[in-house]
């Protein structure tokens, strides 16, 4: 138990996760829909309130798991109820509690049937997401991890569009069958490490054979690979995205999508080392592929929502692309790049479910030329499509800068094939702002209000994350150093360990 | 205190004679009423007798925390079956009195059966279960003239008299070379017989009897037509309760083999395999629910074996959760089915049709049962997968567990395609579903049992494991 700090006192990431599903529980009573409404949005503030001491309380120069809590659970096959975060999860968590509250404003008009239902749905999620990222046993992650598909499924097949019913089971489908494996490899995790154990950090590290190593990574990767989703698991994304609600689509691109790179993190890379180290290259390939396929094909689209879908399988190429590579900058980067999409792709989500209220189309062609009557609209706009090509001073900037640097350390050729994805996206972000924007006067005939308070309370922080992030990130970048820094000895340790094996 | 080791059994026993004078007068009321009364009483008195133990009969009747285990199972199944099943809106109106009778005599059988510990009378008491099920398939109110519920029945019949067959025969080879019929003197005799070809072949051949109750691949044959055509009260019964008497005789004939018997472990893993895939593959393309129920059924067999097959106390015990489970799942979807169908027709997969909008609270009951079938988290069926599959990877069957985990990803379709119908689809008819205030009570029990076994199955496990360690 020396990798946990301790937490005394108030168990806070217990009431974190545990708050939201107690509100689901009282939303199921509440009398009126509105009332539903408010009491979510005061539930899923409070817990983003409550999370901000993670961060205040958070000792940035230690790699051990903080605020940790640690019950037994099934003592039978020592499985634990053990939570803990350290600076990779630090930031997630935070992520995920911050966007719910606006996940519930952006509900308010949109979701005008079964309201109950739908916030209860919501208020599930956020316990089952933080649980994920808190969890440190394999078991509890795992149960967290599939435990969140049932809301997730009902929120985009209840209120999704006309094509929910086949989105929301080939979203259900690809992804539970993706994790039937993971859990075949984590009970054979168990069964290798004496004594037996399901704890994740005590299985860092473990040492395995190589063969062995690499047969669990593809078990996880396939998990992983699907949730991220990685060139060629990615057709769920788009079907899923197209017909979620807004705040469906936002909980998607921006918390669920960052599992998948949060497992290759948490799992592959310190407890399956030298796997990594021998897969690498394929893995970077891919994510090489996935940056230029999910360009390319943003550009020829005509849905807002589908564009913006697959910018998000670019864009997840990129993180992906630097937790391979390996080294301080692309980790470091990754992490921060996952922040920021989930920020800029999670706003831009928002945009686009504030448009199809007013038109009830997510077609670029009818929403051509709304900048004359929404100028505050476009100008929310502008600056998330700016910050979603990595423009100078904004979020992204800084994530893919560090990703590319950590790319050309490790491999010149694949990173340099890497960089005309950010061409791609500057071409389709322009390309849909200028039709936006500039697309002509006469479109669309009758005129549409601008942004009401509440969208504009909405939106703002986001704004403020993005210059933030891209101006000053070293708030962000600094709780993680040490974090990362152990990771990688991790992995270098058994790099060590294995040539060591290798001498007579 | 003999009579408390008997006190269950008597209990039906006396229910049953006083159910046969209420069959005299066709007084369906009054019997029905007394028979959810013996089984509440019948469960209230087992578990009250949970720790007693003893022998009875010349030893060929064992009581023991194993045996009281099942009877307390057995008992409060056969009462939720019953309540749940109403006034028997499916049942030939003078057949009711009947009905009852042969219900409460079946769960007497299955009482019987799992204390049996001697092969006659395991064999007696597995045929008066068999016996009562055999006569209340064809009961169905025969409304069309299809007569399907005949078809039904006479298929159970002569499936279920070819396996006993071949369950009788095997028997009689153990009796052959071990020169006794108690079990307990078997084993012994056994551990230096079990490369034997005619020991294996005895022991395999009287599994079958009890495979087929479990209808496990390749006996379960009938399950898909008694399931369609037989009332959706006595598939109720049939689908849940005998599998519970089923498994518990299986972990008693599976320890014979213990633990050198690798060519039984063999073939219950080839079944197994059969069993889910089989299972699964069918059960995508059905319509009817209670035929998909069935072939769900199938694969659920093959993953109980999985715990069976390990030969070991932590296998059988984890069984034990996976059946109870499976039990408490299955009663939920039947459950709703029952209340569903108004007349007592087949329900359809379509009839189910926004049931979120007539009724929330069956929808819930039955997603709930549904995923915990898929054995999606938090619900039983997740943490009974889960331990079957880590307790087989720990008796070396890789193979085995990624055949089974890859079943799970195949089933998810078909339950979530329920899922799809009850929530996301449009209602075929408006009218509100009337929900009996019993049946909300047992859905609401059903649901914290199947969630609260899930998120802690710790004791039940415990329990399940105490059992087993009493009949080792």
């Amino acid at each position: 138990m020396d990798f946990l700090v301790m937490n005394e006192g108030f168990p806070l990431l217990s009431v974190l996760i545990f708050l939201p599903l107690f509100g689901a529980l009282v939303a199921m009573f509440v009398p009126s829909e509105q009332a539903a409404r408010i009491w979510s949005l005061v539930i899923t503030t409070a817990t983003a309130l409550l999370s901000i001491p993670l961060y205040t309380g958070f000792s940035a120069g230690t790699a051990k798991f903080q605020f940790a809590e640690h019950h037994p659970w099934i003592p039978l096959w020592n499985i634990n109820y053990t939570l803990g975060i350290d600076g990779i999860s630090l930031l997630l968590i935070l992520l995920t509690t911050i966007i719910m509250p606006f996940c519930v404003l952006a509900s308010w008009r949109y979701i005008a049937t079964r309201v109950r239902a739908f916030m209860v749905c919501l208020m599930v999620m956020e316990c089952a997401m933080i649980g994920v990222f808190a969890a440190l046993d394999f078991v509890l992650f795992y149960i967290l991890w599939e435990a969140m598909l049932i809301p997730m499924y009902l929120i985009i097949g209840i209120w999704g569009g006309p094509r929910k019913v086949y989105a929301s089971i080939k979203f259900f489908i690809y992804t539970l069958a993706g994790s039937v494996m993971l859990l075949v490899a984590i009970i054979a995790l168990y069964l290798s490490s004496a004594p037996h154990t399901f704890s994740i950090p005590a299985l860092m590290g473990g040492n395995y054979s190589s063969t062995f190593q690499i047969l669990v990574f593809l078990a996880f990767f396939l998990a992983f690979a699907i949730k991220v989703p990685m060139f060629p698991f990615h057709t769920w994304l788009p079907a899923a995205h197209v017909e979620a609600p807004t705040a469906g689509s936002v909980i998607l691109a921006s918390i669920l999508l960052k599992m998948g790179t949060y497992g290759f993190l948490r799992f592959c890379l310190p407890i399956t080392p030298l796997a990594t180290m021998t897969l690498m290259p394929y893995v970077l390939w891919l994510s090489v592929v996935a940056i230029l396929y999910g360009g390319f094909t943003a550009l020829a689209q005509k849905d807002m929502k589908k564009l913006i879908a697959y910018s998000s399988v670019g864009h997840m190429g990129f993180v992906t692309l630097g937790i391979f590579v390996l080294n301080k900058a692309g980790i470091e980067g990754a992490i921060l790049q996952m922040i920021n999409h989930g920020v800029t792709t999670g706003a831009l989500f928002l945009c686009v479910g504030m448009i199809y209220e007013r038109t009830h189309s997510r077609e670029l062609a009818q929403a051509t030329g709304i900048g004359k009557q929404m100028p505050i609209f476009v100008t929310f706009l502008a600056f998330f499509s700016l910050s979603s090509l990595a423009f100078p001073g904004t979020n992204s900037f800084v994530g893919e800068f560090l990703i590319l640097a950590g790319g050309f350390g490790r491999n010149m050729i694949i990173t340099a094939c890497a960089v005309p994805g950010a061409i791609l996206a500057a071409a389709y972000m322009l390309r849909m702002l200028q039709k936006v924007i500039w697309g002509g006067v006469d479109n669309p005939k009758h005129s549409l209000l601008d942004l009401n308070t509440r969208e504009i309370v909405t939106l703002a922080p986001f704004l403020l994350f993005v210059f933030w992030i891209g101006l000053g990130p070293e708030p962000f970048l600094s709780v993680m150093h040490t974090s990362v820094a152990h990771l990688l000895e991790q992995v270098g340790a058994a790099k060590a360990t294995a040539v060591a094996g290798l001498l007579p | 205190m003999k009579l408390m080791l008997f006190a269950p059994e008597l209990i039906l026993l006396l229910g049953s004679l006083l159910i046969f004078l209420f069959t005299l007068k066709n007084d369906a009321k009054n019997s029905r009423n007394t028979a959810i009364a013996v089984g509440v009483a019948a469960s209230l008195v087992c578990l009250f007798a949970l720790n007693q133990s003893g022998s009875l009969f010349y030893k060929a009747y064992q009581v023991d925390l194993f045996s009281q285990l099942f009877k307390t199972l057995i008992a409060m199944a056969m009462t939720v079956v019953l309540i749940f099943g109403g006034e028997l809106k499916d049942i030939t109106p003078r057949m009711k009195p009947e009905y009852y009778l042969f219900l409460i005599l079946s769960g007497l059988g299955l009482m019987m059966l799992v204390s049996s510990v001697e092969l006659i009378t395991l064999f007696v008491a597995l045929e008066l279960s068999s016996f009562s099920l055999y006569l209340m398939v064809p009961m169905r109110d025969d409304r069309k003239g299809l007569r399907s519920q005949m078809e039904a029945g006479i298929k159970y019949i002569l499936f279920a008299v070819m396996a006993t067959g071949i369950m009788l025969f095997g028997m009689s080879y153990l009796f052959g070379i071990t020169g006794t019929t108690y079990l307990s003197e078997i084993a012994p005799r056994l551990k230096d017989l079990i490369k034997e070809p005619a020991a294996i072949v005895g022991i395999a051949m009287i599994l079958s009897g009890f495979l087929f109750k479990l209808a496990v691949f390749p006996f379960h044959f009938w399950v898909p037509d008694v399931y369609q055509g037989a009332s959706n009260e006595t598939t109720s019964f049939i689908a849940s309760v005998p599998k519970l008497g089923a498994v518990a005789i299986l972990i008693r004939i599976t320890m014979l083999a213990a633990p050198e018997g690798m060519a039984v472990v063999k073939m219950l893993a080839i079944f197994a395999v059969c069993s889910m895939f089989y299972g699964n593959l069918a059960a995508l393309v059905q319509k009817d629910i209670k035929r998909l129920l069935g072939f769900s059924g199938i694969a659920h067999a093959g993953f109980v074996l999985l715990g069976l097959l390990t030969l070991k106390q932590e296998g059988y015990a984890t069984s034990i959760f996976y059946i109870v489970g499976y039990v408490l799942m299955n009663m939920a979807c039947f459950l709703v089915l029952c209340t569903v169908s108004k007349t007592g027709e087949n329900v359809e997969i379509a009839d189910l049709s926004g049931l979120y909008k007539r009724s929330p609270l069956m929808a819930f009951t039955l997603a709930t049962g549904m995923m915990a079938l898929a054995g999606i988290p938090p619900f039983v069926g997740f943490v009974g997968k889960f331990m079957l599959m880590a307790g087989a990877l720990q008796a070396d069957h890789l193979t085995l567990v990624i055949l089974a985990a890859l079943n799970t990803a195949i089933a998810i379709y078909y339950y979530l395609s329920i899922l799809k119908v009850t929530y996301c689809d449009a209602p075929t008819s408006t009218d509100a579903l009337e929900v009996g205030f019993a049946t909300k009570a047992i859905s609401l029990i059903l649901i914290a049992a199947i969630i609260t076994m899930g998120v802690n199955p710790s004791p039940m496990l415990e329990i399940a494991n105490r059992a087993v360690a009493a009949i080792l």
